[in-house]
């Protein structure tokens, strides 16, 4: 008895130990990489750890944030699985290796064939879907020129073997550019290369201005000091991120340098930097294997940064703990576990199952809102920047008004209903990520704490709750027509449940819109300009003043008003992702087919739920049966429900 | 039949009606977008009173539809009758009544938005002064001749006019002016000295070395309408001859990209002279008076100027994200004999006597790159202040409806706990 009433603590506590023990950093034996991930560099205009650069660049290239070196085995045969950071540092200091990784994620099989990239096999140790460098760098003439010609037509009408093609493009030159971050891609013994440039300089520089001066020169040193400018120049071309902090007085503590740059900037006679020389006895002991003096340098750079650039370390370390929390993921997983045991719930009507969902959705609601403020602490933004966070912020509203109608009504409704729209929304942050940094700075026009604050919060408020609405709608229609546990009393409820919260979506969507009109006034001068972002957000005000209005006058009843709110989430996916598919207007995000039919196919499955809320009473496993006699005209579910428990008389029928 | 109309248009049908048309046009005019270019589908779809034929995804549909006139109009009046005929005062439904005063304010207030707003653009290199702005979609033909040593007297016919083509005059014109045509795009090609074999389309000017096309209409933003026209002028003593008038002379950015062409057809020192040829302003000398004819975005005199002292545009390190256009301009005015300097910048328009700037676009100088170009977005709109008192009420209303609503079922569902327990 007692370990029935107490098991929903219990299950709580055990995912809680499960995330905590999650945090703890591993423990580093060989090369102390973890350490390594902590350096700050400037990339994508903001400072971050090399951690961060490591999972966003991988992320872009493989599409997972950790790297499977044997992928053509399967999950039981164990195969070798690195975190991002192993993976960037060995691009950044030991390039040969990586580039036998499979690590370029290419699914498009006309891509592959162009490419004449190898077959999936065991034998040949190949997959089909990943591969390395080494593979595709007999083709990189025929990439280069595909990737010309469709570099110069319009990105909207590109096929998706174009976009393809473009893709790979993109992730090759991110590759490129690690590869040339701490230096010259081709070094096999950096450290000491660089100590010979340095003492190269001198007579390097005097042998250049001797031939300039058409005197006589040494033609060795010059050809050997002209040959090291072009490789280092080369290196600064492919703009790999700045790791050189400055050491100037008078510069500016955010001018960091990449490293080629450093380079040249010595050979005119700066003083060479001492990042430059850390980094480079970094990589000569990476390269040949020796842990000791590469965790020795590491811990050396460090120090030497700690005197000048101590809140840049700090930002860089608090950025590879909130890497490693990975709190939106791991709520996505409580939510799931919270999704299966609160629909169980209705069926076997335990509380206990019922009260250990809302017990983990509560756990994950914390994680998730620790992520969110950490996030927004990392940032010094307001919690929505971009759509990636929109989607983060959309989940975490619909948890919070999910749990409030928990709380309210004790059904197991509301926290169904914040289960699923939290695991989707984060599964859709999940995808979204995937192009890359979720915390790229914005640009000058967003650039602005205050609309942030308000109209993209309120406004994002205002999604939430439309598919807060829109999901308890699927409860009713889906309870009602496959199962039996959709009595009046709980319809009735639902039907509550769903007006209060449209009246919310309402108050909360309008408000943003209005908002983002101000701003648009605040910002170009004109408060309503149709553009699709705007539009879209218009369109789910009406939507729900329409919903609001129809109730009033009797149009609707219970099953219309679940329908509309149906239609709620239609209208709602289409305004958030739909209108940046046309790729027009000032909010437009570029073109994204995948997500195209993934809104599609979630726009059909409504379509295809409300065709189920038309059906007449005598299709739905909760109504049939029961009240044949008392059966009014479809639609009309709320005078006609039976009351569990209460069998019409002939008198009422 | 009054009854019914009455009743009908006092009707929540017809409310709701009017909502779910609204919604159609939004989401059929936003599609439309992808086709028709931002701005004509605003005028076709939004800023009119009904549609005919819409496209989506690229087809054209013969579909007759509402235009956002007329479903704005029937909500005011809608809102506003029903008002009349039920009206009752109530603290219960203050939000309700809060709320859709905010509306019709909305409504209303985009209405004279509309009506009375006006967008210019306000271009200059750092160092220049301006005291217009220039509308960026509509030109105007302007005869212009010395009044006396500073001050010039401008007459200008709006591009309305010339669209329609006749003849056109003018009591401080000695000559009529006939439109014989307007083309809303146009291409301008150098007649080379051996290869013409066409007669000169104009007798008079420019078109002795340039011959213009006309071209699509672009409904593309990032695309640009130049237009061209031909006319007559005619004196007390007969013709004076015909010219052809362009935009494109009066267009920095599509000269520069013009020259550039050139030069790389005919090598720099021939693209310069044909330039000079080109940009030679057209004149006619009339009973001693001297004319210059051109067509140029229609312009707004104001009775100030401003001064572009200094442009700053800021990028994020490493990349190429814009995180900051500045602007530093000074004001100078001569009736209040101000004088002084300030910065306009994203989110920080300047509102000045009846008019906002905002930071609109930021460049360099074509021809010196050392200097910094800006483009401001000059606005005037008298109903500004709408939208925001309309929100404000909305949001009060909606939230003290809400407020009502929920403290009631809470009380509701505490009695129910209490009885349930009892």
């Amino acid at each position: 008895m007692l370990m029935k009433k107490n098991a929903p603590w219990i299950l709580v506590a055990v995912m809680a130990v499960w995330f905590l023990g999650n945090l703890r950093a591993p423990k580093e034996t060989d090369f102390a990489l973890t350490e390594f991930g902590r350096l700050p560099l400037v990339f994508n205009g903001r400072f971050q750890p090399m951690d961060s650069l490591a999972r966003n660049s991988l992320l872009q290239i493989r599409e997972k944030q950790t790297i499977n070196l044997e992928p053509w085995k399967e999950w039981y045969e164990k195969p070798v699985v690195l975190p991002a950071v192993n993976w960037l540092a060995t691009v950044m200091m030991n390039p040969e290796k990586t580039d036998g990784w499979p690590v370029f994620r290419i699914d498009h099989p006309e891509l592959i064939a162009l490419l004449k990239l190898p077959a999936k096999g065991k034998e040949q140790q190949q997959d089909g879907k990943h591969f390395s460098w080494n593979n595709i760098q007999p083709a990189i003439e025929t990439m280069e020129k595909e990737s010309k010609r469709i570099g110069k037509t319009e990105q909207t009408s590109r096929t998706p073997f174009e976009q393809a093609v473009m893709k790979l493009h993109t992730r090759l030159i991110l590759y490129m550019r690690l590869k040339n971050t701490l230096q010259p891609q081709d070094a096999r013994d950096w450290a000491r290369e660089l100590t010979e440039f340095e003492t190269l300089i001198g007579p390097g520089v005097a042998a250049a201005r001797a031939q300039q001066a058409g005197k006589p020169f040494d033609q060795a040193v010059f050809d050997r000091f002209l040959g090291l400018m072009q490789r280092f120049d080369a290196m600064a071309r492919f703009e790999p991120p700045l790791v050189v902090p400055p050491h100037h007085d008078d510069r500016a503590r955010d001018e960091w340098m990449r490293m080629g740059d450093v380079l040249i900037e010595a050979a005119r006679g700066e003083k060479l930097q001492p990042a430059a020389k850390a980094y480079a006895s970094m990589t000569s002991a990476f390269r040949q294997g020796r842990s000791a003096d590469f965790n020795r340098a590491v811990q050396d750079y460090r120090a030497s940064l700690a005197p000048r650039f101590s809140p840049e370390l700090t930002k860089a370390s608090r950025e590879h703990f909130f890497n490693r929390m990975q709190p939106f993921y791991n709520s996505m997983v409580i939510y799931v576990l919270a999704f299966l045991l609160a629909c169980f719930s209705w069926f076997n009507l335990s509380d206990g199952l019922r009260r250990s969902a809302a017990g983990l959705i509560v756990l994950g609601f914390v994680i998730h809102t620790t992520g969110l403020i950490f996030r927004m602490w990392l940032e010094g933004r307001p919690p929505v920047t971009n759509l990636y966070s929109s989607a983060i912020f959309i989940g975490w509203g619909a948890v919070v008004l999910g749990m409030v109608l928990e709380r309210f009504f004790k059904d197991g409704i509301g926290s169904v209903v914040a289960s699923a729209v939290g695991f989707i929304s984060l599964i859709i942050a999940h995808h979204l990520s995937q192009t890359g940094d979720t915390m790229e700075m914005m640009r000058a026009v967003l650039d602005t704490n205050f609309w942030l604050a308000t109209h993209v919060v309120v406004v994002t408020l205002g999604y939430a709750s439309t598919f807060v609405a829109g999901f308890l709608a699927l409860v009713y229609i889906l309870r009602g027509v496959f199962t039996r546990t959709l009595s009046a009393e709980t319809g009735k409820a639902l039907a509550r449940m769903v007006y209060g919260i449209i009246c919310f979506a309402t108050l909360f969507s309008f408000v943003g819109t209005v908002l983002g009109g101000i701003w648009a006034d605040q910002s170009w001068g004109r408060f309503w300009g149709w553009d699709p972002k705007e539009n879209g957000a218009l369109i789910i005000v009406l939507w729900n003043v329409l919903i609001l209005h129809s109730r009033m006058g009797g149009m609707i009843r219970e099953r219309g008003l679940m329908n509309m709110a149906i239609v709620g989430n239609i209208v709602t996916s289409w305004s958030w992702f739909g209108v940046n598919m046309l790729g027009i207007g000032l909010h437009s995000y570029g073109f994204m087919d995948a997500a195209f039919w993934w809104l599609i196919t979630f726009v059909a499955s409504q379509l295809v739920i409300m065709g189920l809320g038309l059906l007449p009473d005598r299709f739905w496993a909760s109504f049939s049966g029961k009240t044949v006699a008392a059966k009014g005209p479809a639609g009309s579910a709320e005078k006609t429900a039976p009351l569990a428990g209460k069998k019409p008389t002939p008198a009422q029928a | 039949m009054i009854d019914t109309l009455w009743k009908i248009l006092t009707s929540l049908r017809l409310t709701v009606t009017l909502l779910a048309f609204g919604i159609l046009l939004v989401f059929v005019g936003t599609v439309a977008q992808a086709d028709e270019g931002l701005y004509t589908a605003q005028l076709r779809y939004f800023k009119h009173w009904y549609v005919f034929g819409i496209t989506m995804f690229g087809k054209r549909l013969p579909v007759p539809l509402p235009g956002g006139y007329l479903i704005g109009t029937l909500l005011v009046l809608n809102l506003v009758l029903t008002y009349i005929k039920r009206f009752k005062f109530n603290t219960r439904t203050i939000g309700i009544h809060l709320t859709h005063i905010g509306i019709i304010l909305l409504l209303v207030g985009q209405l004279v938005t509309d009506i009375f707003s006006r967008e210019s653009q306000m271009r200059f290199v750092e160092g220049e002064s301006r005291s217009f702005s220039d509308n960026p979609m509509d030109y105007e033909l302007v005869f212009l001749t010395d009044a006396d040593a500073q001050n010039q007297k401008v007459v200008a016919i709006p591009e309305a006019r010339l669209m329609r083509e006749g003849e056109v005059r003018h009591p401080e014109l000695p000559f009529t002016v006939s439109v014989k045509s307007y083309w809303k795009n146009s291409e301008p090609a150098f007649r080379a000295p051996m290869q013409q074999n066409d007669p000169p389309q104009a007798s008079q000017g420019i078109s002795k070395n340039f011959d213009f096309r006309k071209s699509a209409v672009t409904a593309k933003m990032e695309d640009k309408n130049v237009p061209a026209t031909l006319i007559e002028l005619t004196g007390p003593n007969g013709s004076l001859g015909t010219w052809m008038a362009s935009g494109w002379s009066a267009d920095e950015v599509m000269l520069t990209a013009l020259r550039r062409g050139w030069e790389r057809q005919f090598g720099a020192q021939l693209a310069g002279k044909v330039f000079s040829q080109f940009t030679e302003p057209q004149t006619v000398e009339v009973g001693g008076k001297k004319y210059t004819l051109a067509l140029r975005p229609e312009r707004y005199y104001l009775p100030y100027s401003i001064t572009l002292l200094k442009t700053t545009h800021e990028i994020y390190r490493g990349t190429d994200i814009p995180k900051n256009f500045q602007s530093r301009v000074r004001i100078e005015n001569p009736r209040t004999s101000e004088n002084r300097e300030t910065d306009i910048f994203m989110n920080n328009p300047l509102r000045y006597e009846g008019l906002t700037y905002y930071q609109y676009q930021m460049g360099r100088d074509e021809i010196d790159a050392a200097r910094g170009t800006s483009t401001l977005q000059v606005v005037r709109n008298p109903g500004w202040l709408t939208p925001y008192a309309g929100c404000v009420l909305v949001a009060a209303g909606l939230v003290f409806q809400f407020l009502i609503h929920l403290v009631g079922f809470i009380n509701k569902r505490k009695a129910g706990a209490v009885k349930a327990a009892a």
